[in-house]
């Protein structure tokens, strides 16, 4: 199983000292979390797409082929990538440059975003947010299957002869995650590929997270890529701790209580009773997280989120200390000891060569 | 069984607003007989609930007994204080979260409560504008309550009564909802229809 840190890249003053970073302190924060990542033995990291402030990743490739040069493990993902107004085109040869550059170490998920503006920036038209993820998906997997694509749609000029390059490393496309909160058509689309899905299981009840996840796998079953059990499903996580459950719950308080989605809402005791937010010691963190298989069966993938709200960098690091020393080797052995032979990893570069060198792409690996 | 769901968005206790439900539901249960269940919920012990679904976007799970409450009830009865010349904000709150889906061809007596009667075309004004857009089947009686209706000889029982019979006929007349409605999650749309244009619904 592989566990990693998803960051939504928002600048935000920090509450209890009423400070604001820079957008070019948050972008270099952003790397020093990726690389702690590495360095606490964490599989993942990944970062948003967003196009507005107060966010500042607008650019996750650029962000990561750095991170690439500054670690050796790592894989190096998306949370989301917007299919809806990026270019596929671009998106194609952005990551499969990416994967050249990081030798494999290369994922992405694809999300619509939830900002409504967003559309207009880049000539697209928010209605039309379905129909666009799957076209433009659709698209993005011939380029990076097809050698040369002759192609035409709804939404970009028509593609006559076209190769897309560099053609991705190994001939094998990164993984693809589908990233959605309540749209059933994007299970439909992740379960029709046979790609990932991730739900971001954060700021809302797990039911929602329960449903999209059942629909997923009974679909991939259905496209007959291999047992609903065998679906390859990642899921957010939403932490902060500290030794003393009390002391995280009292440092973390005000970061709450101020920050964006749910700031002025419920207390933190109701959103972590409501959400799957965990606000305590890593032993609390460790059993909270076990308990997210009982309603998704056993999953693939999970990424915590540690540093929004104006959350010090100094502070997000210790998380990452706390997460690589207490938290994540407690779960690695728990879930790998429940998960049965037959439910497979996440697919990485090595596993998807392996796979295509024996004619099995598309299968569970 | 028939279940009718009465909400008052009264703030002061007792309210006058909460007595107004009262008297529609014990009408309406009246006009129905043995056979139905009433029951009334008062917004005021739900008002950081509501707030809170505003901000964050989902129901806490006292709040959403509520909304399934309402979901699954054959009739409504929802009853307003008057406000700056329309419904409370707390009842605009509350309906703003409610799933329109749970209110399509849905019977409501309306129901709304002010100082004088000068405000009584709220009613139509402010709450029937309201449940049009929702889709709802407004009964054609709306009961407004002022504050003399309450002391004098007025003709608000008969205002009532008649208000519940139309309730009740509306709610006889409602075919029973299907049990087993098919939605997205248990019927997605095939994939290959959403990619040659088939569009979700």
């Amino acid at each position: 199983m592989q566990f990693g840190v998803f960051t939504v890249g928002d600048v935000t003053p920090d509450p209890t000292t009423g400070r604001t970073p820079t957008e070019g302190e948050r972008i270099k924060a952003m790397v020093a979390i990726a690389r702690k990542a590495e360095e606490v033995g964490l599989d993942v990291f990944a970062t948003g797409e967003h196009h507005n402030p107060p966010f500042v990743p607008s650019s996750p490739t650029t962000m990561l082929g750095y991170v690439a040069a500054r670690t050796e493990r790592l894989i190096l993902s998306t949370s989301t990538t917007l299919i809806t107004t990026n270019d596929p085109v671009k998106i194609a040869e952005d990551f499969a440059m990416l994967q050249h550059l990081a030798d494999g170490r290369v994922d992405l998920m694809m999300g619509r975003g939830n900002q409504g503006p967003v559309y207009p920036w880049f000539g697209q038209d928010i209605r039309k947010g379905i129909p666009l993820a799957v076209e433009n998906y659709h698209l993005l997997h011939r380029l990076w299957r097809e050698d040369v694509v002759d192609w035409r749609g709804e939404f970009r000029t028509p593609l006559q002869g076209f190769t897309s390059t560099p053609r991705p490393l190994d001939g094998v496309p990164p993984f693809v995650w589908h990233g959605s909160i309540r749209s059933p058509e994007i299970a439909e689309q992740a379960a029709y590929y046979g790609d990932g899905f991730f739900h971001n299981h954060i700021f809302w009840p797990p039911e929602h997270t329960k449903r999209m996840v059942d629909l997923y796998r009974r679909r991939f079953e259905h496209y007959g890529h291999g047992g609903a059990d065998q679906a390859i499903v990642g899921l957010g996580g939403q932490v902060f701790m500290r030794r003393n459950s009390q002391d995280a719950v009292e440092e973390f308080r005000p970061y709450f209580n101020d920050a964006p989605v749910y700031g002025g809402g419920p207390s933190l005791e109701q959103f972590s009773e409501q959400t799957p937010l965990t606000v305590g010691s890593p032993a609390e963190v460790v059993d909270r997280t076990l308990g997210f298989r009982d309603y998704v069966g056993d999953y693939q993938r999970q990424l915590f989120l540690i540093d929004h709200a104006g959350l010090p960098l100094k502070t997000v690091l210790e998380q990452l200390d706390l997460l690589g020393e207490e938290v994540v080797p407690v779960l690695r052995k728990e879930f790998d000891a429940a998960r049965p032979a037959h439910v497979p990893d996440a697919p990485t570069h090595e596993s998807l060569v392996q796979a295509q060198r024996h004619g099995t792409e598309g299968s569970p690996q | 069984m028939t279940d009718i769901l009465a909400i008052s968005a009264g703030l002061s206790q007792p309210s006058s607003t909460r007595l107004l439900a009262d008297r529609l539901a014990t009408a309406t249960r009246g006009e129905l007989g043995g056979e139905a269940a009433i029951e009334v919920v008062e917004l005021r012990d739900y008002a950081h609930d509501i707030t809170d679904h505003l901000l964050t976007g989902f129901a806490d799970r006292r709040l959403q007994q509520v909304l399934d409450r309402l979901d699954a009830a054959a009739g409504l009865i929802l009853v307003s204080p008057t406000f700056s010349a329309s419904y409370s904000g707390l009842f605009k709150s509350f309906m703003d979260v409610v799933d329109p889906e749970s209110m399509r061809d849905k019977p409501v007596l309306l129901g709304a409560t002010g100082g004088t009667e000068r405000h009584s075309l709220v009613l139509e004004h402010a709450l029937r504008p309201l449940l049009a857009y929702l889709r709802a089947q407004a009964v054609p009686t709306a009961v407004f309550a002022a504050s003399a209706d309450w002391g004098g000889d007025t003709d608000l029982n008969r205002r009532i009564a008649r208000a519940a019979g139309e309730l009740a006929a509306a709610v006889r007349g409602r075919p029973a909802r299907p049990h087993t409605e098919s939605d997205s999650f248990t019927d997605p749309v095939p994939f290959e229809q959403l990619l040659h244009g088939g569009g979700p619904h």
